[in-house]
């Protein structure tokens, strides 16, 4: 799983069945300390409950299509739950 | 697998139901002269893992589902041990 923030909210006109009732989210990854990295991509939203400015975890792949209920739908990206703080370890702990 | 170095942990009260009474940990991917490579991964931790200890990462999510018993785990990076020492060979 990998930190990202949610950037805006995908609306589609149309899209298959499958994930017709689908949250789309359009996500941004973070590195560990929360900078933009790499490209934004849709997620469906498993927790129904992310928003814009939201700080998310996401999985890809076959994870994300499990995170749905119900599970299995075609997706790649998915959120799994919402962050409310990383807290990283000061650097001078022998890290 | 890969190794990891848990350098922080992350806070999550609105999430998956798999997520529940587990700790999420940040994790260092680690080099093989064990210095942080720059990547991280979020894993679910199963073994107990702390703060500034290498740990062991299953970074597969079949294997991750069959750890947590659950065919529906939406869930990839898990940790399954804390590593003591590596020794890698002199080239």
């Amino acid at each position: 799983m990998l930190l990202g923030r949610v950037i805006g909210t995908v609306v589609p006109a149309m899209v298959v069945d499958e994930i017709s009732a689908t949250p789309l989210l359009w996500v941004q990854p973070l590195d560990r300390d929360g900078r933009p990295e790499g490209k934004p991509l849709v997620c469906a939203d498993g927790t129904r409950m992310a928003g814009p400015g939201q700080m998310i975890y996401w999985v890809a792949s076959r994870e994300a299509a499990l995170t749905l209920d119900p599970w299995f739908v075609p997706i790649d990206d998915a959120i799994v739950g919402l962050v409310d703080d990383v807290r990283l370890y000061p650097p001078e702990d022998g890290l | 697998m890969i190794l990891g170095r848990v350098s922080g942990s992350v806070v999550s009260t609105i999430h998956h139901r798999i997520v529940d009474g587990h700790k999420l940990l940040v994790a260092e991917r680690l080099d093989q002269a064990g210095r942080p490579t720059g990547g991280y991964v979020i894993a679910l931790d199963a073994i107990g893992a702390g703060k500034g200890e290498t740990v062991l990462i299953l970074d597969e999510g079949n294997g991750a589902r069959q750890i947590l018993d659950d065919a529906s785990a939406p869930v990839r990076s898990i940790v399954v041990g804390i590593v003591d020492a590596v020794e890698v060979e002199p080239n």
